[in-house]
């Protein structure tokens, strides 16, 4: 793909939060490093899947991404403009390019409003974008494109049930018609019978709309099932990236291939004999991360060097991707055993 | 194309298999609990409503405000005596027991008690609604800035409520309205001076019902659409946050009606030939082993004003609050 | 020493036919405002010792319900119980008195929640919060109880117990925190282990330990377990027998092994056939149409014909019974051996 494609365009983004102590003369006595060096690119109607555990900063990350968070340093360019450096109109102009969709459908919407209104404030922010007399239809258009029924414009949030309210949100975020869409686990907070349908519609919105996605989740078959690439974070950095079959068919990554055997698999036969690597402990903190590679701690293959020299995001010998780890050999763990 | 296409409904894909047009309650999804398992749809107004319509208390201080209001509004149904006229006082008849003219005697200087206390709520309710009024615009919008842009702004509004709070309330009132006593309206100058001690419990009450808010999903998704700090503010935070401060306004009405009649008791508050509660009782005071009643008769609607707004505030809190149902 | 059990309680040991719990023909209702919610409507499942039976089922289906139900946990009211026993060797618990249902929970049922921070108590270290089992029920000294308390941390292989014993549960990590839960709940020995939604809120490695825990723990001590979960992931990995529920009913019992290779019930085969599978990808996923019933009006007859793909005009009327399959499996469809040969309709 020629890079005049790329729609966004992550370098060496790092987020520290400071750790201060004293109320009237504060001082930093540490920094939780949250984001710490992450680059990647996304190209139009990609989708790149970023999977990790609670803590290893893919939150944060979505929040630097949609401007919400000041980044410590680096840059996130969208067409051509870092949104990082973007203030004032020039920021609310960007954001028409970039949306999310959040986890929870019952706290994302505003109980006191009702669905035209949530899904109508972004033509109200943005008033360029539709002229007044259009916008109820354009929102009713909206309800019909995530499949909702366009005549409870007026119902509000908690006459829906999650699921609904899921496309509330998918709505709202389509609106100002963006070409990026940062979805922060946008089906766990859903029932299973409910997720495949909300996956099905965006999969469906991105066909239509030739949108880009960020897809942020912890449930790898699903991020498995819509990602054309798929990164995985560890204490704030990305520990291997790749496309979703050499990730999940052929991981380099010590941690990536933890990761993947303790995945349950639904599928009862042979589970006796199947390989399973248990990780031993938790993440470390990330105010106070491990000298060198970060996952040494808890990894079986680590020796000194782990501990001095830190291993780089690179393509290793053996592996068709990008990984970080001294020592990455492809393994496929789901397959083994 | 460097946009995606017009969002317009006509070219969905036929594959689509929902039908979500129903609508369901949301105790059928998401991690309710049993208990409230099935309650009907229902926002957070339309619930607590349902629940006041259920207390007696409720309706009960509901129909208290409701007399005292018209009361106040025309004290002329109430009486056909005008208190404010010299000529219905006749000293000679002062502190005569309740007749058949005048059912709740005369006072001291031989005026009508019933008339005095029925024009006399007039000045209650109008010094404590003011009162609130004021303490819940001045602490309400010095809570929502507060809270919400937090840092600088914060710390100094906050460390000079706590000042405020340090400052005995009457004592505090009582020192304002001895100091200026004569410069103005003396109803007037009742309201600024409780106001001016009241609004630090508003603001403190507003200011941690938007922080709270302030963390919500839909504030965060409302910055990503790239709204403003006032759309923000009076959109999202203040419709989410008003519940709290509208019970304790309730309840503080009817401390402020009390704190009213303490100053006019004192000398400080209302002055004749303004009628009050708390003048009325102050009045009555020197006399009162040898002639209750002049005294008793507004002590009792005081009280009774008081507690309906106190017993209101109380039940809304009870309604508005969900850990209690 | 333990305290004189009242003579209905259940004697310890030998079992006879009887199983270690059986759940039979339960009914839960919630009798609010809006109308009465029937959240359990005649739910039978057993449990053997050393067994792992795996309720599955989304969130209002009545499968946590049904285990406050055994667990005796339910706020009564608004919930009623109207119909159905609950029976823990042979003793139907809800015939038994305050007293003696007490003595049966924590001790001999035990139950491990979703979310162990708010089950603990933020102001006890974990140390006391596990001592105080033994003090209570076993009337242990402050010190030997302790030392119990440091022996079970170690149990759960929490590290270095004997220092973090004295911590705070917001000093611990949510899946140390998770074994601090399981630590309590194993402490006094139980038959039967109610884990509910165990590993929900865990992150997929420390879930892979967690679930490895309790395994290992019910492969020493035999007990019953009963899984809730709505992961099928996990269901598969642990469980040895299945009922998947549905709008408060038991819509499928099966051996874990038959219910994977061929459900047969329309709901379990939509919920395999939605989960992403590798060979399917850029395809549309399956999806079961429509939402979850309302419980405060169920559907007539089958409450899944709305949404059901093999629905017939007589699934709008009539309720299907738990069809007998064969000696271990049953299904609550009228068209079973359709839904069995995989024949969509």
């Amino acid at each position: 793909m020629s890079s005049s494609e790329r729609v966004l365009e992550v370098r060496d983004l790092v987020k520290h939060f400071p750790l201060t102590q004293g109320i009237v003369f504060k001082r930093q006595i540490g920094a939780i490093k949250a984001v710490d060096g992450v680059s990647f690119d996304l190209r139009k109607g990609e989708t790149l899947g970023i999977v990790g555990e609670s803590g290893c900063g893919k939150s944060t990350l979505a929040k630097v991404l949609m401007a919400l968070e000041r980044p410590t340093s680096g840059s996130v360019t969208i067409n051509g403009k870092d949104i990082a450096k973007a203030r004032g109109s020039e920021l609310k102009r960007m954001r028409r390019n970039i949306q999310m969709v959040m986890q929870d459908p019952y706290t994302s919407l505003n109980p006191r409003m009702t669905v035209g209104d949530i899904i109508g404030e972004p033509f109200e922010i943005h008033t360029e974008v539709a002229p007044k007399g259009d916008r109820r239809k354009k929102v009713q258009e909206l309800l019909e494109v995530v499949g909702l029924n366009p005549d409870h414009i007026n119902r509000y949030p908690h006459q829906f049930s999650g699921g609904q309210r899921q496309r509330i949100g998918i709505a709202r975020g389509l609106a100002l018609q963006p070409e990026i869409i940062v979805c922060d686990e946008p089906v766990s907070a859903l029932d299973v019978s409910i997720q495949a349908q909300v996956i099905n519609l965006l999969e469906r919105l991105q066909n239509e709309f030739d949108l880009a996605y960020i897809f942020i989740a912890h449930d790898l078959s699903v991020v498995r099932h819509i990602s054309d690439r798929v990164g995985v974070m560890y204490l704030g950095k990305f520990v291997e990236l790749g496309k979703d079959n050499d990730i999940y068919d052929k991981p380099a990554h010590p941690y990536t291939q933890a990761l993947l055997s303790a995945v349950p698999v639904p599928d009862p036969e042979g589970r006796e004999q199947r390989e399973r690597i248990i990780l031993q402990g938790d993440p470390p903190s990330p105010a106070n991360p491990p000298t060198g590679c970060r996952f040494r701690t808890r990894c079986w293959k680590a020796q000194e060097i782990c501990a001095e020299q830190e291993p780089l995001l690179q393509i290793r010998p053996g592996t068709g991707h990008e990984s970080a780890c001294h020592f990455a050999e492809t393994h496929d763990v789901v397959h083994a055993g | 194309m460097s946009n995606p296409t017009q969002p317009v409904g006509p070219g969905l894909p036929e594959t689509q298999t929902m039908v979500t047009d129903q609508v369901v309650p949301p105790a059928q999804e998401g991690q309710r609990k049993g208990k409230q398992k099935g309650g009907k749809p229902a926002s957070l107004w339309t619930d607590a409503w349902y629940d006041l319509r259920r207390r007696p208390m409720f309706i009960l201080s509901l129909i208290i405000i409701a007399v005292l209001l018209v009361m106040s509004f025309w004290p002329s149904l109430f009486t056909s005596i005008d208190p404010f006229n010299a000529r219905t006082c006749d000293l000679s008849t002062a502190r005569q027991l309740p007749s058949a003219g005048h059912m709740f005697g005369k006072d001291n200087l031989g005026c009508d008690v019933y008339a005095r206390t029925i024009y006399g709520a007039r000045n209650s309710i109008v010094i404590g609604v003011f009162t609130t009024l004021i303490t819940a615009l001045l602490g309400g919008l010095l809570g929502i800035i507060s809270g919400y842009f937090s840092g600088a702004i914060d710390v100094i509004s906050s460390r000079v409520t706590e000042i405020f709070f340090a400052i005995p309330p009457i004592l505090g009132a009582l020192l304002i309205a001895a100091t200026f006593r004569g410069r103005a309206n003396s109803i007037m100058l009742v309201i600024l001076a409780l106001a001016l001690l009241g609004w630090p419990m508003t603001f403190r009450i507003m200011r941690a019902a938007v922080i709270t808010a302030k963390s919500q999903d839909f504030v965060v998704a409302a910055k990503a659409l790239g709204a403003g700090a006032g759309r923000i503010m009076f959109r999202h935070l203040l419709p989410n946050s008003l519940a709290p401060v509208i019970v304790v306004s309730t309840i503080n009405l009817g401390g402020f009606i009390a704190a009213e009649a303490a100053l006019s008791f004192l000398g400080v508050g209302v002055q004749s030939p303004d009628i009050s509660w708390g003048l009325m009782i102050a009045d009555a005071r020197n006399r009162f082993l040898d002639a209750p009643l002049p005294l008793v008769f507004p002590a009792v609607f005081l009280s009774i004003t008081v507690l309906a707004f106190i017993m209101m505030g109380d039940a809304v809190r009870d309604a508005l609050d969900p850990k209690l149902r | 020493m333990k305290r004189t059990a009242p003579e209905v309680l259940p004697a310890e040991g030998g079992l006879g036919d009887e199983p270690l719990l059986a759940v039979d023909d339960l009914h839960v209702e919630f009798h609010t405002r809006a109308g009465v919610v029937r959240a359990v409507n005649g739910v039978s499942y057993t449990v053997n010792p050393g067994e792992t039976l795996a309720v599955l089922g989304e969130s209002g289906s009545g499968k946590s319900v049904t285990a406050q139900a055994i667990m005796g946990i339910l706020d009564m009211p608004p919930a009623v119980i109207p119909q159905g026993e609950i029976r823990f060797k042979g003793t139907d618990l809800l015939k038994l008195s305050d007293d003696a249902r007490t003595q049966v929970r924590g001790q001999r049922i035990a139950m491990v929640f979703q979310d162990a921070l708010s089950a603990l108590n933020p102001v006890f270290t974990v140390g006391w919060q596990i001592s105080e089992m033994f003090r209570v029920h076993r009337g242990m000294s402050k010190s030997d109880a302790m030392k119990k308390a440091v022996e079970l941390m170690d149990k759960v292989r929490i590290p270095a117990a004997k220092q973090r014993v004295h911590d705070y549960p917001h000093q611990f990590s949510g899946g140390m925190r998770q074994r601090i839960m399981i630590a309590m709940s194993i402490a006094l020995d139980p038959e039967v282990l109610i884990a509910d939604e165990p590993t929900t809120a865990l992150d997929v490695t420390v879930q892979a330990q967690i679930m490895d825990l309790l395994a290992e723990l019910q492969r020493e001590s035999q007990m019953g377990m009963i899984l809730i979960t709505h992961d099928l992931g996990v269901v598969a990995d642990v469980a040895d027998k299945i009922a998947v529920m549905y709008a408060g009913r038991i819509v499928e019992n099966a051996p874990v092994h038959d219910i994977y290779r061929a459900p047969a019930h329309p709901y379990t085969k939509g919920l395999l056939e939605s989960i992403p599978r590798v060979d399917l990808k850029g395809q549309e996923l399956y999806a079961i149409k429509g939402l979850p019933p309302n419980l405060l009006d169920l559907p007539t007859g089958c409450a899944f014909h709305p949404r059901c793909p093999y629905r017939q005009d007589n699934c709008v009327t009539s309720a299907p019974p738990l069809y007998e399959i064969s000696g271990t499996r049953s299904s609550a469809c009228h068209y079973w051996r359709e839904v069995l040969d995989g024949e969509q309709q």
